[in-house]
């Protein structure tokens, strides 16, 4: 019986429970014993020009070895030219967006980067930063993105606009001429904080011109070219280790300018440095999530077709445009969702602002616009006062159509949106609900019930054909090792790709390790983003299982003298023999130690045609209490469909961990700036992160639609979860209080918005 | 100052700053690396640790305070090389994804468990307002918790 | 992160803290659990160079049953308090707010004294020792005194406490009717300071966040003492409050939730009573 599929606890654990990870701030390699500290020194403004930076009486202070700015940067040479012009990659723009390392003569969001001080201990560091005085002279501050637009205020006067990309949609207009309905609306998709728990963190030591970098990061090997182009070095002199990651989230895809900072640092000062931000500083300096103004047009006949679509987003990318235009581009790439809609114009513009950064944070543009076509189709279904589940099931792409090419260029592979409604609906009871909420409308209940529902689909692994590389040696002792370009950071990969060598191989998974995250060892490597680990990584895995098998089944028929046709593997002996004689087995070792080099190597990579597209419907049920305007959330049924299931324990927890920062977004957390863009919610004790009293237990129901893209068929989970709940919790608390009038609350659905959309609906309502 | 903490059963004498955190003599005096800081305002739970038998966030106590008292850690959970029925919960629940949460939620949920030997789910949920978990999302956290409860009884911390 | 260098001492009587405050005037802050002191120094938003921790002072964790009244000792932590079985018996409403203070974690260090002391408006315990009207006792070179609990809020932060003065006690009378009680406190999460709060006993009302201190919702009392409903009463619960515009709220909807928490509050205690 194969173990793929079946329940299997993670090998990761018994390590992480009884000692603990360690994470970049727990090495203790000998590399960095003795190895100094880094504390930055952050802008305290939003926009303003440097006018002196004096570092005296922090050099004065006990334990300083060095203040660091810009100035001292004269051994980089500077960024190669670029038309500043987004080529489609997640790559910084570069050209006149240009995002320095240490800020040259101005800065641009509260939290960036101006100095760095080197001190023996992280307590005098913070002693130290403290004393270094930077004088700025205060420049207007740009953050409402629709006033970055008009382009009234220039962050950067090199480049004439604020408006760094842009993807114009369709002028035309006569497919909504054609509607018996048309609703038009602007939504907000709130700024939110990455939040992993563990901060960004890096370590560097130049030693014999070699320059080794430990950072929290969801690819070593990316990092490796990153800190090769920025410092000037061969890939050969730079070895990157990513230890244990305390989650990622998308926001350490990569190295950022502070960590490239600190590598560059070690090799300046030839200390070996080591560094752990601050929660205050991850809440200010980390990059964001999310933060689009959209506006959207759905119109239909009132039979429930919805007949065109239209989205217009504004994406507010923070102070630098650090991945070109990715974010909007995959917003407008998803807009139709799961729906056959005729006509589709999705278009944006992306502006820079003075608030921190924005890049990818778990569904990286995708969640946006699930948030907003299943905003759109309630509002819809409103208008035309039909269920909202009967709309969607008006309009689901038919089961029969795969692959599917949208309107905006996506090709869906699979897919079977009506059955995972069905399902989500069946689990959820939805009828009998539908029935306790006319129950308490009826009976003026201050606690009215709220059912919302999204039906979602997303795009994983949406650059298949960059692939995952996979590197299986199997040993004359009978182990195996596995060298993935996957970086798991929580996602259990360990546990997963020793199932698939089990499952191929028949070597037990106690006698196979697992290893990821050093360049000196798996130099050539993706990493972990996009939900896109299982279908490359493992479907790599995969392939280097299927040759070590074709090697070893030629060693095994030399060795029993027999045609390869006749050997077979018995995988749950892990015995190589002559069909049907048993007596001829040969271990693994055996095998292996038949090899000239002593084991058997299968270093593959494996590239998928096109990206894969899970898909699902979440149903949120939530109590609103009209008098204060509290949300609780009572229940959450998911059906997440990402194609075959390999670890159900893996995949749920993906799901419930998505499900969890779905609510956040829908119910509690904003990044917030005063009107000169200092950030408010800078702590944890403002920042509103969701905590277990806030959330109930999930019900999750299965579905597995496969794909046909890659040997597993599998898509990505990583995401899905977080995609699929937000817009079914933000419809669930407009859906408590739509009989008193409401027909939109922006998230966080917040107890103050709900009280206030309220009070507005009964007061429009007695006009 | 000089300060005298026993930690894990074993007695450690050293000379801090007055103004060193716990959590900080855990990690780099102690050597002691499970215990991690996610935060910097009492709100993330992750560097909880039992001081005299209770949970308590090591990032609001002095080193000095604990002078004199007894700290706890997950590296001093196990007895004899057997995991803790809270460590091990945790295992066949699942009730942990990057792990940097986790030393500290579950020294909270020793605690809870010692106080309420047999917590609702609601019980669970607010015994653990102050243990954040971006990864998880609680569910099968709880779910560690309710079944180290139902666990048999087991030498406690 | 980390505060700001300074000296510590701990005092191993009152009798030595007060010496040691005298000393150090105002460069010495009392240590009891640390919990409202230590966040603001990590923050560096209090730099005290001297601290004087209390925290061995283990004579001044008690909760005794004292005839008409409760005698809190200064440094019983709230876990104690939620947990004293005296308090369960005779004053629920304290033991219940205890343990809405923070986290478990945060319970097990933090003090009643300490919180008092600190004064912030949007933490529970003051607004309830205000409903309760309790008496401080207050230690100083000079000897003992007790402060009416209507006296010793004085502003944001500010108490009645002389620099020199360490709060030993608190004497809670006990209410007429113990479980005729209730304590409304509306967060967005659970770990949330109040958004707003109030506490209900005895005929009297007291609101934590409607502005620089703990308030007695006095016209809400005036209306209730006059024969009015709950719900009427309630209704002028914002009536002489002073309620922030901050991220969490604006100042109109902190009137709006003080009238709905504190006609909750009324109808759970007299259903209670």
């Amino acid at each position: 019986m194969s173990i793929l599929g079946t329940r299997v606890i993670r090998t990761e654990d018994p390590r992480l429970l009884t000692a603990g990870g360690v994470y970049v701030d727990d090495l203790r390699t000998p590399e960095l014993n003795g190895a100094a500290h880094v504390t930055f020194v952050r802008s305290p403004v939003a926009h303003a020009r440097i006018t002196g930076i004096d570092a005296s009486e922090a050099l004065a202070e006990p334990g300083v070895i060095a203040v660091l700015t810009v100035a001292d940067m004269d051994d980089l040479a500077p960024p190669p030219p670029s038309s500043g012009e987004w080529d489609g990659s997640p790559a910084p723009l570069g050209g006149p967006w240009a995002e320095p390392l240490l800020a040259i003569d101005t800065v641009r969001f509260v939290g960036e980067p101006v100095a760095v001080v080197i001190t023996d201990s992280g307590y005098q560091g913070e002693d130290a930063a403290d004393l270094v005085t930077v004088d700025y002279e205060p420049l207007p501050v740009v953050l409402e993105p629709t006033a970055a637009v008009s382009d009234e205020i220039l962050l950067f006067p090199a480049a004439d606009t604020n408006v760094c990309v842009a993807q114009a949609a369709s002028a035309d207009d006569t497919p909504f001429d054609a509607c018996d309905v048309v609703v038009e609306r602007d939504f907000v998709n709130q700024r939110v904080a990455c939040l992993p728990m563990e901060g960004r963190a890096a370590a560097a030591s130049f030693e014999n011109g070699r320059l080794t970098v430990w950072v929290s990061s969801q690819n070593a090997q990316v990092s490796r070219f990153i800190l090769a182009g920025a410092l000037g070095m061969a890939p050969e002199q730079l070895r990157v280790v990513v230890p244990d990651v305390g989650g990622g989230f998308g926001g350490k895809i990569g190295i950022d300018r502070d960590t490239i900072t600190l590598a560059w640092a070690a090799r300046k000062t030839g200390r070996a440095l080591r560094w752990a931000e601050t929660r205050s500083e991850n809440l200010v300096a980390m990059t964001q999530g999310r933060s689009q103004l959209q506006h959207i047009r759905i119109g239909g006949s009132r039979d429930g077709r919805i007949l065109a679509y239209r989205i217009d987003v504004i994406q507010d990318i923070g102070a630098y445009p650090r991945i070109g235009g990715l974010l909007p581009f995959l917003t407008c790439l998803m807009a139709p969702g799961v729906y056959d809609i005729p006509d589709v114009q999705a278009g944006f513009r992306q502006a820079v602002t003075n608030m921190t950064p924005i890049a990818a944070y778990r569904g990286a543009g995708r969640p946006e616009a699930t948030a907003a076509i299943e905003r759109a189709v309630d509002l819809f279904a409103a208008e035309i006062g039909m269920d909202p589940a009967e709309v969607r099931r008006r309009n689901f792409i038919a089961p029969d159509k795969f692959p599917f090419q949208t309107k905006t260029g996506a090709m869906y592979d699979t897919g079977r949106y009506e059955e995972a409604l069905d399902k989500a609906l069946a689990a959820a009871g939805y009828d009998q609900l539908r029935e306790e909420q006319r129950r308490r409308r009826a009976s003026g209940d201050p606690r009215q019930l709220g059912i919302g529902l999204s039906s979602y689909v997303e795009i994983t692994a949406p650059d298949p054909d960059a692939g995952e590389t996979a590197k299986i040696e199997v040993t004359d002792e009978g182990s195996a090792t596995v060298y993935t370009g996957s970086s798991a950071h929580g996602q259990g990969h360990h546990t997963a790709w020793a199932m698939l060598v089990q499952d191929e191989l028949g070597i037990p998974m106690d006698r196979i390790t697992v290893i990821h995250g050093d360049t000196d060892l798996i130099p050539v490597g993706v990493g972990t983003y996009g939900s896109r680990s299982l279908q490359l990584g493992g479907s790599a895995v995969h392939k280097a299982t299927v040759e070590v098998k074709d090697e070893a089944r030629r060693h095994a028929a030399e060795m029993l003298e027999a045609a390869e046709a006749d050997v077979v593997l018995d995988t749950s002996a892990g015995l190589w023999q002559v069909r049907g004689d048993p007596d001829t087995a040969l271990s693994w070792a055996q095998v292996a130690g038949h090899t000239s080099g002593g084991s058997l190597i299968a270093d593959v990579s494996f590239v998928q045609d096109r990206p894969t597209f899970p898909f699902g419907t979440h149903v949120s049920v939530v109590e609103v209490d009209t008098e204060t305007g509290q949300t609780k959330m009572v229940r959450h049924v998911a059906v997440d469909d990402a194609g075959i299931v390999m670890n159900p324990v893996l995949t749920e927890g993906q799901r419930h961990g998505g499900i969890a920062q779905g609510a956040a977004q829908a119910l509690l957390e904003e990044v917030l700036y005063d009107a000169d863009g200092n950030p408010l919610t800078s702590t944890l004790a403002d920042y509103a992160a969701i905590s277990a009293p806030d959330l109930p237990s999930f019900e999750l129901a299965d579905s597995e639609t496969p794909t046909d893209l890659n040997p597993l068929g599998v898509k990505g989970i990583g995401e899905a979860g977080t995609i699929g709940a937000t817009p079914a919790i933000q419809n669930a608390v407009i859906d408590a209080v739509a009989h008193l009038g409401v027909r939109h609350i922006d998230m966080p659905t917040t107890p103050q918005r709900v009280w206030t959309a309220i009070n507005e609906a009964q007061k429009a309502s007695h006009q | 100052m000089k300060v005298d903490l026993t930690v894990n059963g074993t007695n450690i004498t050293a000379d801090v700053e007055d103004r060193m955190l716990l959590v900080h003599f855990l990690r780099d005096v102690a050597n002691l690396t499970a215990t991690n800081v996610g935060c910097d305002t009492t709100s993330c739970g992750a560097c909880t640790v039992l001081l005299d038998g209770e949970s308590v966030k090591s990032c609001t106590v002095l080193a000095a305070q604990a002078s004199g008292h007894e700290v706890t850690t997950l590296e001093g959970l196990a007895t004899n090389g057997e995991m803790h029925p809270v460590q091990r919960a945790f295992h066949t629940e699942h009730g942990l994804q990057c792990g940097f949460c986790t030393p500290g939620m579950v020294m909270a949920i020793v605690s809870l468990l010692k106080e309420s030997p047999h917590p609702t789910e609601e019980q669970v949920r607010n015994g653990l307002e102050g243990n954040l978990c971006r990864c998880t999302g609680y569910h099968n956290i709880v779910r560690a918790a309710l079944a180290a409860a139902e666990a048999p009884a087991e030498v406690s911390a | 992160m980390i505060p700001s260098t300074f000296s510590y001492q701990r005092a191993g009587s009152v009798e030595e803290a007060l010496s040691l405050a005298s000393e150090h005037g105002d460069d010495a802050k009392f240590l009891a659990g640390g919990h409202s002191l230590l966040p603001l120094m990590k923050l560096r938003l209090a730099a005290p160079e001297v601290i004087i921790d209390l925290g061995g002072l283990h004579d001044l964790s008690y909760v005794d049953d004292k005839g008409s009244y409760v005698a809190i000792g200064a440094l019983t932590r709230h876990h104690d308090v939620e947990h004293s079985e005296v308090l369960a018996r005779e004053v629920p409403l304290l033991a219940h707010a205890a343990g809405q203070v923070g986290d478990p974690q945060i319970r097990h260090r933090g003090t009643i004294g300490g919180s008092i002391a600190h004064a912030d408006p949007a933490s529970d315990l003051p607004a309830v020792l205000l409903t309760l009207d309790a008496t401080i006792v207050a230690r100083g070179p000079g000897g003992s005194r007790e402060i009416p609990i209507g006296e010793f809020f004085q502003g944001l932060f500010e108490t009645a406490l002389e620099p020199d003065e360490l709060l030993t006690e608190i004497r809670v009378p006990k209410p007429a009717s113990a479980s005729a009680w209730s304590f409304q406190k509306f967060t967005q999460r659970a770990i949330d300071w109040a958004i707003v709060g109030c506490a209900v006993q005895d005929g009297r009302v007291a609101l934590v966040n409607m502005g620089g201190t703990p308030l007695r919702a006095t016209a809400t009392e005036a209306a209730l003492a006059g024969g009015a409903s709950p719900a009427d009463a309630a209704a002028h619960a914002a009536e002489g409050t002073n309620a922030a515009d901050d991220i969490r709220a604006t100042k109109a909807y902190r009137e709006h939730l003080a009238r709905v928490l504190v006609s909750r509050a009324l109808t759970e205690a007299s259903s209670r009573s």
